[in-house]
């Protein structure tokens, strides 16, 4: 069989740096092909070239057996490759017919939109996804999922042969998941073609065909699906043998022992909203208390009304001896709780202060006598923790925008370490860091909670958390279902507490 | 969102050397407008010339100040000419008031004071539209800026105040060491903020703000009382150089005190080298700015272009320092 | 127009704003001409209306403009530029005069654009400048004087008289530019991509719209729009004038703002922002009246002040709607 698309010996550099060298990729007329690998390893750049964002360096790209030329998204569109964006490329205070038909407007006379033809073809081809909404309402007034169904489906009624999903499940939930893995099925059925990046591998398994993995701008491996093992893709992804993994185990925590010391930290019904509605949780000195979930159970909101981000409605939050609540963000701090946002570039770094001055950020009260602020203390301590956390930078002047996601994260950890806190509140603290960086993060983490210190940690990676808590708070929808405790949480057991607690909720 | 995996690998040095040549890059345009007007004005290099470019560009310079910490913060203040405006009409109504005349010291004081607050009173309008109820600051200082002038006129009645008041009018006329007594204000509000922001809490904060806002709010910082003091100062220091513009004119008059100064606040903070993103301070570039923009406007005068072809002049330095910063930024 | 307007509360839902303006301006003219004799009176609706078809026009330009997220500073110098313009042709009469003040405005437009778009300067920034160059501008091709238009020439007909006896040609001119420009909104393709841009200029780049195409149109269609309005400035007065437009812009911004059209872009619609032109206007007139009763006595110092409030009262209410939308994110 003919390949939809083959792209072979892709190289791309910016500013002299290499993004790609010697990538390929090759997709069937009518399979899902899985593209994976770690974060940097140039997927995004690889699928940008093929839409048309990037121009490449060298290599060719086949697309339907000839020379692909597509110098934009428009082009890319009309060659019948459409792409799915992982921030949704939609236009939320418009209407969902304007998001599903924008530059294919069906007309009259030529020029005028004909709105009524409109609002019947986009209705009639959500309908086809078995979406049946007001089409004239705000794409915003509706859920994520359903935004990524009509984003989907825009792509589709654009007669695509071939539509990129990147990390399309990331904002769903279990229910709205198997609904686009039904739509996904059904394009396969109908010939077209799916590229589906993702980071959870358990979705590979369920939904693709074969699966390429890059490795640092490469393509290192592709194979069929069936046959492969997590364990094989994962090593693939890393570049280790997989019998090492085995032995080693994913992360850097190792079992963690539960040595329950003093209550650190007490949240018994705890409500800031229709998010989060209930929440139970007890942090003692020593341990790490996970919160698991899945995305939209309420995991970011809970930690945002532990730190005094969210206005508590209802319940009570108890520090150590102080009986009420952190209001701001700045109470919580002086009462020694830090919080490491999951958006690391919208709300950690200030990109174009420098390392110093990102690092003393939450600290700054204390450096300072009568408003002006201490240099000599704060150069000796920032100092401190670039030699502890093995930070990476040429000095401390230097602007963090510059260093590598791995390291940026480090300088935030630091951040909160230098506060001092006795709670900290992680919110995917090792999210796109690169592997070493994260085996780092994760023993500077176990470092402080053997200091005698508390760790909230949210992950949607199970590993880390099956490997990391000491016990693993469930949410779901809001409310704190089920406690798990280690030893003895497998991720087939968090798995098992998620889905279980999510039928009895139903 | 575009350019998120495009690696940051620009080499530290040559990003110092590209800060040396961006700060450079000023002062060597002062330094070609100073050479080119001994050259070619009559009369530049003298005394009188000094005196008539510093009495200018002081209010200029005290005013894109205050612009600068404002833009730092990532907003903007439309409204610096207005407060100017009537923190100028203000003066000479309470020196020239029965109470004023009856007691010269405490009305001149009282003058100096009284108006100040107002503008402080501008400023904290402006701040809280800005921090608390988030108004795009373009759109919350644009109010003070269509009625700040319209009070001014208003309490004024649109008259021209003239007035022979030779203590309030030292703040325009006075000298020390034989330069004008505002250049040294100027100057000795640069070093303060400079102070400011380099040395203290409130400036880091301001940078941090600047920088990204959420980061700054989430790791304790006062967002809401930083972003109200920077358009206090701001309005203040605007306020001061609408009483400096009505001492040295001795003269003041609603209609014009202050007319366009946003705009060469804004320019003067560019040039300087503020990012309008926020995120940068440069107090000494503000003044810089100020310096080139009075001394195009001076050399354009001098030698017989009309004040009309100044501001097309000065309309092409605004977009060629916004498009050098915007290259830069890439 | 959109089968949504002809919703009546589907509109009031989605644009509580809107509807609001068109009650208060209803509820304006019911107060007017109750209170006031000669406030229907042909010379007071002729008057009016001529003198603030200028704003409704430039009104109409900013709207597109602030709809795609942007904002043109220039378009009173322009309009002062134009009116010059516009005086220096008027002896060819008015079908030479107001094709060139117009292509001339558009040029202005044009020169934002390319700032803009090309050269990636904030639009802020782009229009002040131009705003600088058009006054400077302006005061050189006139020598800084009024510029009497030719009196023999048709051309003082758009300022001065009615067509048909009915309606001042300026008005008329202008209902049939915002006619045009609510149907391109509502109706083209060039339309939904202005407010494409306004909600989400990187989806809109990614949807594979012509976006910079659309962003030119907004610039070269306000500077159009203030062309037309330097036109009918000359003609209306019977010269150039140079020195004309300060604040305009802010008038415009002001209109479009109580129109209820969102700042940010992506939201907003042609017939409110002229409902927000006329509700400022009228209050004005209001005011002349009530001086002319002798009730109140406001200085003409008074507008600005009460221009000012106005705008802010509308800002504090659209912070609210906004606080509320649904999808309008996390405050900061």
């Amino acid at each position: 069989m003919q390949p939809l698309l083959s792209m072979t010996g892709v190289e791309k550099a910016f500013n002299g740096a290499t993004a790609l060298a010697g990538a390929s990729l090759e997709i069937l007329p009518g399979e899902v092909h899985a593209l994976i690998g770690q974060n940097g390893a140039g997927k995004s750049t690889l699928i940008k070239i093929l839409t048309g964002v990037y121009r490449r360096d060298a290599g060719q790209v086949l697309f339907r057996g000839a020379p692909a030329r597509i110098a934009g998204p428009r082009e890319a569109q009309e060659a019948g490759i459409a792409t799915i964006y992982q921030e949704l490329n939609l236009v939320p205070l418009r209407s969902v017919t304007e998001n599903m038909i924008m530059g294919y407007e069906p007309k009259r006379l030529g020029v005028f939109i004909d709105w009524r033809e409109a609002h019947r073809r986009a209705r009639e081809i959500l309908m086809r996804f078995g979406i049946d909404i007001d089409v004239r309402a705000p794409l915003g007034s509706y859920s994520t999922a359903i935004q990524q169904l009509v984003a989907i489906a825009r792509a589709v009624s654009l007669d695509a042969r071939l539509v990129i999903m990147d990390e399309p499940t990331s904002s769903l939930d279990a229910s709205e998941i198997e609904v686009l893995f039904g739509v996904v099925r059904g394009l396969r059925a109908a010939g077209v073609s799916v590229l589906y990046v993702s980071h959870f591998l358990d979705e590979l398994f369920a939904i693709c065909d074969r699966v390429t993995t890059m490795r640092d701008g490469r393509t290192v491996d592709c194979r069929p699906i069936a046959g492969a093992t997590k364990l094989d893709l994962i090593g693939a992804m890393l570049g280790r043998d997989t019998a090492e993994i085995a032995a080693d185990g994913m992360t850097e925590f190792g079992g963690g022992a539960a040595r329950q010391g003093e209550i650190l930290l007490r949240a018994e019904g705890v409500a800031t909203g229709p998010r989060l509605s209930r929440l139970d949780l007890t942090l003692h000195r020593g341990e790490i208390v996970g919160l698991g979930g899945l995305l939209g159970s309420g995991r970011t909101e809970a930690a945002r009304a532990l730190f005094g981000e969210d206005p508590v409605t209802a319940g009570a939050i108890r520090l150590k001896d102080a009986p009420s609540a952190p209001a701001t963000p700045a109470q919580a701090i002086a009462r020694g709780i830090g919080f490491l946002s999951e958006d690391r570039k919208a709300e950690g770094i200030v990109p174009g202060m420098s390392v110093r001055e990102n690092l003393t950020l939450a600290l700054l009260p204390r450096l300072a006598r009568n408003g002006q602020v201490d240099r000599a203390r704060e150069r000796a301590l920032v100092q401190r923790f670039i030699d502890a956390l093995g930070i990476k930078t040429a000095d401390m002047e230097q602007p963090i925008r510059e260093l590598s996601g791995g390291n940026q994260q480090k300088v935030l950890l630091a951040r909160w370490l230098a506060i001092e806190p006795e709670v900290l509140i992680l919110d995917e603290p090792t999210r796109g860091v690169d592997v070493g960086a994260k085996r780092e993060i994760q023993a500077i983490i176990r470092d402080f909670v053997g200091q005698g210190h508390g760790v909230v940690l949210i992950s949607s990676e199970f590993e880390e958390l099956v490997e990391g808590a000491d016990r693993i708070v469930v949410l779901n929808e809001g409310r704190t279902v089920t406690e798990l405790a280690n030893p003895g949480i497998t991720e087939d057991r968090l798995v098992r507490a998620l889905a279980h607690d999510r039928r009895v909720t139903a | 969102m575009m350019v998120q995996d495009l690696p940051a690998a620009r080499p530290p040095r040559r990003a110092q050397w590209r800060k040396l040549a961006r700060g450079n890059g000023g002062v060597a345009a002062l330094i070609a407008l100073l050479v080119f007007n001994a050259l070619v004005t009559p009369n530049f290099l003298q005394l009188q010339t000094l005196f008539v470019n510093i009495s200018q560009v002081a209010t200029i310079a005290i005013v894109a100040m205050g612009m600068t910490l404002v833009i730092a913060t990532g907003g903007i203040d439309l409204s610096v000419g207005a407060v100017m405006a009537l923190a100028g009409a203000l003066a000479p109504l309470i020196f020239q008031s029965a109470l004023g005349t009856a007691y010269p010291g405490l009305g001149v004081a009282a003058a100096i004071v009284l108006p100040l607050l107002a503008a402080v009173a501008c400023g904290l309008f402006n701040g809280v539209m800005v921090a608390v109820l988030r108004v795009q600051p373009i759109i919350a200082t644009l109010i003070l800026f269509i009625s700040g002038r319209g009070i001014a006129q208003v309490l004024t009645n649109g008259n021209l105040q003239t007035f022979k008041n030779p203590a309030f009018s030292y703040l325009g006329t006075g000298k020390i060491l034989g330069l004008p007594f505002q250049g040294w204000l100027a100057l000795a509000i640069a070093v303060a903020l400079f102070w400011v922001v380099t040395r203290t809490l409130f400036g880091r904060y301001v940078l941090a703000i600047g920088g990204n806002e959420r980061a700054a709010h989430l790791a304790g910082g006062p967002v809401r009382r930083v972003k109200i003091g920077v358009y206090v100062i701001c309005a203040a220091l605007a306020g001061l150089a609408g009483l400096i513009v009505v001492a040295i004119n001795s003269a003041s008059d609603a209609a014009r005190n202050g007319n366009l100064m946003e705009l060469d606040a804004i320019a003067a903070a560019v040039v300087g080298g503020a990012l309008l993103q926020g995120g940068r301070a440069p107090v000494f570039g503000a003044i810089l700015g100020a310096l080139i923009i009075q001394l195009v406007k001076y050399t354009l005068l001098a030698n017989g272009v009309e004040d009309e072809v100044a501001l097309i002049a000065k309309a092409a330095i605004i977009l060629a320092a916004v498009y050098v910063q915007q290259t830069r930024k890439e | 127009m959109n089968a949504d307007a002809l919703d009546l509360r589907r509109y009031v839902a989605h644009s509580p704003q809107s509807a609001a303006v068109w009650l208060a301006l209803a509820a304006l003219v019911g107060f007017g001409l109750l209170r006031y004799e000669n406030f229907g009176s042909a010379y007071n609706l002729t008057s009016f209306l001529n003198y603030n078809s200028m704003f409704i026009v430039i009104s109409v330009g900013m709207c597109f403009v602030i709809l795609t997220g942007g904002i043109d500073l220039s378009v009173g110098s322009v309009a002062a530029f134009t009116s010059v313009v516009a005086a220096y042709l008027s002896p060819y009469g008015i079908q030479v005069a107001l094709p060139g003040a117009v292509l001339t405005g558009v040029g202005f437009g044009a020169l934002n654009a390319f700032s803009i778009i090309v050269l990636r300067i904030p639009p802020f920034i782009a229009t002040l400048a131009a705003m600088l160059a058009a006054k400077g501008g302006a005061l050189v091709i006139s020598g800084a004087q009024t510029i009497s238009v030719d009196w023999t020439s048709n051309f003082t007909r758009m300022g001065m008289e009615s067509a048909w006896n009915l309606l001042p040609w300026s008005i008329v001119i202008v209902a049939a530019v915002v006619l045009v420009l609510w149907i391109v909104i509502e109706r083209t393709s060039l339309g939904r991509t202005v407010l494409a841009i306004g909600g989400s200029e990187d989806a809109s780049v990614l949807m594979g719209l012509k976006v910079a195409r659309a962003k030119a149109f907004v610039y070269m269609l306000s500077g159009g729009c203030a062309g037309i309005a330097g036109v009918i400035l000359a003609s209306g007065f019977g010269a150039g004038q140079p020195l004309e437009g300060i604040g305009w812009e802010l008038s415009a911004i002001a209109s479009v703002v109580v129109g209820g059209t969102l700042l940010t872009g992506g939201l907003g619609s042609v017939p409110a922002t002229v409902a927000g032109a006329l509700l400022l206007g009228l209050v004005f007139n209001i005011l002349n009246f009530e001086n002319g009763r002798g009730t109140i006595s406001i200085s003409a110092y008074w507008q600005m002040v009460i221009r000012g409030g106005f705008l802010f009262a509308v800002i504090l209410f659209q912070a609210r709607v906004t606080a509320r939308r649904p999808g309008a994110g996390r405050p900061g």
